[in-house]
Formats: structure tokens, sequence, C-alpha cells
């Protein structure tokens, strides 16, 4: 995918990876950000437009200080599709991603081409409290995220061998900085009352799940389904909370069914 | 040099296997290890120990701020405080101090402070924490990277509220208030001295620099690992232009008088170690949420508290190495004399909050450390620095006439008379 660096009328500097032709499609990415290799969005880019920028706080993403509360989140992801020139794009998000695609989406119903939701956050249920990434070892991370927790943490760190002060100060800085924030929208409890407001959406919109996600479980899926009617939600096997990364083909192909 | 006896109030009832059985001393212990019949007696205890500080003739008596810690037990440090007041008329007040950031208004600490100094006579010193991340962003709900910018603005409106002679509206960005009006002000003027404890952020530094606040290190680690941290400190006040009057900076140390250096360890061993081992026992990731540390602190600090290296260094510690790595001060009075004037030298520091009682010491043992250290050290170390004898400028200013528990009267005869005329 090629890379461009696009700035927003308010003033950040953001990396959007690019690739491909068709309908336009804005991937926005979880809280721990883009991996090193994102398979599932080369694969998207066989059929669509694939638009993956990074997050301020992200990557090579700046102007996180510009950022600080739901809204300013919401409306720098509309401040971005602005930047790009697109009209009406599908939206994914992915976890946090997710819950700011939804907020998106509340926000300018009209504009959004169809939604697509991929274990978003957003929601608390009581009965099932949501585990507090900022408060865990890395190997919990992984835990958390992925059915194969080791083939996880593979993928977090890109195969960078921790046990090198280095390499390891390195991703500690880097995790850091995203977390940083992911905090904004996230801390103590990852719900800024976005329930209230899904009465707005109005584009169609496709819930994915992974049957074995420990972090936000699929009991979310239902309370989703409850406050979007007529939201479809497709449920992948063999995988967690990291679905696009475990089951690229299958997260793929539930895509491109909805989509068309 | 100014003394001021501290006591951390730990929890002295946690199970021998607490290490094994739990993960963290703080944000998370099992409340069901709390006893509030044996907490109170554990108050009473510890805020005796604090009245009988004054009666040593320390200088202050200080308490703090922890919340769901096992090692503390004032949530609250202002109740001690007024309690203390109440009790003491000589010693100043140090609350070290209120969290701001995660007080909702904020303008309640400018009250509950003023309450404080008046009621003491003028003698609160009063502490702004930004608070650890365990209290302030996992126990009291703070978002990590927005701590620092509330924490900035409730020391703002605090201290507006003091200095204002008439109500002002303040537009905020955490905390919007259309009256803010103190009542009642302190009595020091223009406000009771600040002092601003950090554990190692840089910002914090030029923070004090800029209103010319103390700066309080408080670490349990000792004035060898504390070094490289106030030399920085000690550089960055030489870069503002500063002068280096001792009393900018405070330290906080553990500190055990014996007889003799052997009977220090017969005495002290097992409770510091209890200390170390138990209380200091915290979960590595609430120490240290994305967002809390800068940046650039994380950029100065490297790694020190990334690995889980620090919590490495408290496993299985000895009496030797907390001695031999002066983690704490410990011996006979001569033995502390020297190493404390070694400290108070090498960190350049005008106040010392000395923790006498550590972990689950009894009172018997506290007092008799704090009676040989008041009577056997503290004289030789009053004037350590006389240059700067007459600097004033980071202690309390108490009314010269204010009550004394001794001249009050609580029974019936004269009560309230004098006021009502």
């Amino acid at each position: 995918m090629k890379a461009q660096i696009v700035e927003t009328k308010k003033g950040t500097r953001c990396r959007v990876f690019e690739a491909g032709a068709g309908a336009p499609l804005v991937y926005l990415h979880g809280a721990g950000g883009l991996l090193g290799d994102n398979p599932f969005l080369d694969q998207l880019a066989q059929r669509y437009h694939v638009f993956a920028p990074e997050w301020p706080g992200y990557g090579e993403s700046t102007g996180e200080d510009l950022l600080e509360d739901m809204l300013d989140f919401t409306l720098h992801g509309w401040d971005l599709i602005d930047a790009l020139g697109l009209r009406q794009p599908h939206l994914i998000g992915h976890s946090m991603g997710g819950m700011i695609a939804a907020e998106m989406a509340c926000l300018c119903p009209r504009e959004v081409g169809k939604l697509v939701l991929v274990a978003p956050a957003g929601l608390w249920l009581d009965a099932h409290p949501i585990p507090d990434i900022f408060a865990m070892l890395p190997f919990q991370i992984a835990e958390a995220l992925f059915v194969d927790p080791q083939a996880g943490q593979q993928l977090m760190t890109g195969g960078a061998d921790l046990s090198d002060m280095e390499a390891l100060k390195e991703f500690y800085i880097t995790s850091q900085r995203r977390l940083t924030m992911a905090g904004k929208i996230l801390f103590p409890i990852p719900n800024r009352r976005l329930s209230k407001r899904l009465y707005r959406l109005t584009a169609p919109t496709l819930l994915v799940w992974g049957a074995g996600d420990r972090l936000i479980v699929p009991a979310y899926a239902r309370q989703w389904r409850a406050l979007i009617p007529g939201a479809k939600l497709e449920t992948i096997a063999g995988a967690g909370h990291m679905l696009p990364y475990e089951q690229p083909e299958a997260f793929v192909r539930a895509i491109g069914g909805f989509l068309g | 040099m100014k003394f001021t006896w501290f006591n951390l109030m730990p929890w002295p009832y946690l199970p021998d296997d607490f290490r094994e059985k739990h993960r963290s001393v703080w944000v998370d212990i099992p409340n069901t290890l709390y006893d509030p019949a044996r907490g109170h007696h554990v108050y009473h205890t510890y805020l005796d120990q604090l009245e009988y500080a004054e009666t040593l003739g320390f200088d202050g008596i200080g308490c703090n701020e922890h919340h769901q810690n096992g090692y503390g037990l004032m949530p609250s440090p202002n109740l001690i405080a007024a309690s203390l007041a109440r009790r003491t008329s000589r010693a100043a007040i140090c609350v070290i101090g209120n969290s701001i950031a995660g007080y909702n208004p904020p303008i309640r600490v400018a009250e509950e402070f003023a309450m404080l100094d008046v009621i003491s006579g003028g003698r609160l010193i009063a502490g702004f924490p930004v608070g650890t991340p365990m209290d302030t962003n996992f126990c009291y709900g703070q978002i990590p990277a927005l701590t620092r910018d509330k924490y900035r603005e409730a020391h703002d409106m605090i201290m507006q509220a003091w200095a204002s002679e008439e109500p002002f509206a303040f537009d905020g960005k955490y905390n919007q208030l259309r009256w803010v009006n103190c009542w009642p002000k302190p009595i020091q003027k223009p406000h009771p001295p600040i002092y601003i404890p950090g554990g190692g952020s840089i910002e914090t530094w030029d923070f004090c620099l800029d209103h010319d606040y103390n700066y309080s290190y408080l670490s349990f680690f000792g004035y060898l690992r504390g070094k490289s941290l106030m030399d920085g400190y000690w550089e960055r006040v030489a870069k503002r232009g500063k002068d280096e009057s001792p009393y900018r900076a405070a330290f906080a140390q553990i500190i055990c008088v014996a007889d003799t250096d052997a009977e220090a360890e017969r005495l002290y061993a097992e409770h510091c170690l209890y200390f170390f081992n138990r209380c200091l026992h915290v979960f590595p990731p609430f120490a240290d949420p994305a967002g809390y540390r800068t940046m650039a602190t994380i950029k100065y600090g490297a790694l020190a508290q990334l690995t889980l290296a620090r919590q490495k260094i408290l496993e299985n510690l000895t009496w030797k190495q907390l001695v031999d790595e002066r983690f704490i001060i410990a011996g006979s009075p001569e033995t502390v004399r020297q190493q404390l004037e070694e400290c108070i030298k090498g960190l350049r520091i005008g106040h010392l909050f000395g923790l006498f009682h550590t972990g689950d010491m009894p009172d018997w043992k506290t007092r008799h450390s704090s009676k040989l250290f008041a009577e056997q050290v503290m004289p030789h170390l009053k004037d350590l620095w006389p240059e700067w004898k007459h600097d004033e400028r980071w202690w309390m200013h108490p009314m010269d006439d204010r009550l004394r528990p001794e001249e009050r009267r609580p029974g019936a005869e004269k009560s309230g008379a004098e006021w009502k005329k």
C-alpha cells in the first residue's frame, strides 16, 4: 500500500495508507494501531478503494494534543475524510476504531455509505465488565486479544526480540504513545454514552465478532444488535478480539458479502 | 534544618503470604483484609504518635493521601490533620497533600485547607501532589493523559480562590464555577507554604520553580538512589537562575535509631522488611498507565520504571541490603547522624520527612526510635545550613496568639464567653 501524509483543517498530520480502486472504504484501527502486516487491507483493496489512516499518536501521525475527548475524535474522523476528498465512504472500524466509526455515523448519518463495526468498543454491560487494558502486563494483553496468545504476541511485536533492551524500549515507547491517546476515550471505562446516540444511525450496519473474543465478549454483539435495529451480525470462528488479523480471509469474506 | 515526623499509616496486619496470594497492595487489595475494629486502635495509635512527635520537638508532623492502599490508611489526610490541629499547637501540620486532580470541584481543597490553617492558627503546610497513578487514575478514574492538565487547572483555581477578595467566575476546561468565593480563607498570607511532592517527573521541577514552591521528593529507596534525580533538580534550579536555598527541597527517609547498630537490626529489621516486602508489592501496570508520564519524562527516565527489575529488587530484600544500600538509615545515634548528614548535604535538602513508624512496627519501638532521634541525632543536624538560617520562605508563619490545647477549656466553666463579647 502507498502512504501519504494528510493534514486536516484542524492541524493534525496523519499518515494514510491507500490502495485499490472502486467504492471508497475507510478503515479505522483499534487502540493497538495498525500492525506491521495488515493482509486483510490488501485483500479488501482488491475490490475497494481502501484508505487506512493512522490516528494521531500512532505511527507517523501527529497532533495528538489537538484531540482530547470523544467529540474531538469524532470530528477528526470527518476532518480526515474531508481532507481526503471522499464522499459517502463505507466506514469500517475495529474495536476503538469501531467506537469512533459509530460516533461518526451518529453525528453525520447521511455521509456514510455502509457501516461495519468490528468488535467495537463504546458500550458497557455491568454483567460483562471489559478487562482493563490499561492495567495489563504485555503477555496478559496478548491473552485478552488473541485466541492464540503466543502467535498474537508475535504479531503485536512484529517479531522483535524484546530481550534486547533497545528493542524493548522502542516497543514500550511506541505502545505508551498509542495508549496515551486511546485512554482519552477508553479510560477508565470505554463508555462515552454512545448508546444514547445510536438511534440516529441510518446506514446499513454489519457487526463482525470473533467467537472467542475475551476482551469485548460476544454478549456485547447482542447489545449492539438490540440498539441498532436491522443490524446484521457475522460471528467468525477461530478468532478473538483481533479477528481481522486472526482470520483475515473469513473477515474479508464477511465484509465483501455485506458491502457487495 | 526542619524535621517533620511523618507516618504513612500502614495496615499492620497484612498476612505472611500476602505476596504469594495477592498481586497488589494497592488498587485491588482485597478489602476483606481490613478489620474496622482493629482499625480503630490503629488510627488512635498512629494519631497519638504524631502528637507525641510534637512533644519531642519535631518541627512538623505530616500525613499524606492514598486510596485503596495497604500501606496508607489516609484516603482523607485532611481528617487526620483536623484531629492534629486540635491537639497540637507548636508543630507545623504538613499535609503532603491533596491530590487535586481528583477533587471535584477543587474549591473543596481551598476550603478545607483554609479550615485547617485557621483551626491550627496558621500552621498548615499545603501539599499539592499530582497524585500517584494508582490513586489518581486507577482509584479515582482520571484519564492519565489529561491528569497533568487537570492538575494545573485545579491548582490555578485554588490559588486564585485564596488570593481573590471578591467572588469570581472560573471558566475552566474541567471545572466551571460561576461563583468562586473562598470562605473561610487561610491565616497565612498570601497563602500557606506550598509543597509539591514528586516522584520524578521533570515537568514538576519547572512547575515548582515557576511558582517558587518546595519540591518534595518522596522516595522509599533512600538517598543514594535519590541523588541523580535531586542533582537534576538542582541543575534546573541553577539554569532557571533561582537561589540555591536548600529549603526549596524536601526528601522522605525511613529512619530507625537504637542504642547500637546491632540493636537496630534486632528491634527494627522485621518491620522494615514487612514494609518493603509486603507494603510495596504493587502490580507494575498500576504504576505506569500510558499517558500518566509525559513522553519527555519517559525518554529522560529511559527504562528505569519499565521493566520488572524494580520489582525484582524488592523481592527477598534483607536487612543488610536495606542498610548497605541506604534504602533506610538505621543504627546507633552516631551511625544515623553520619548517614543523615551525608543524605542532607548530598541531596541539598532543608526539609526532611522522617518515616519513624515503618511497616508493622509496634508503638513502643516507634516511640523509642523517635525519642533517641530527637534527643541524640536531631540537635546535631539542626544547623547544617547556617548561611540559610533565616530563610523562612518555605515554612509556616503561625499566629502568635493562637490557642493551645493546654489553655483551651473543653469543660464548662469558661466556655466560649470570651469570643462572645
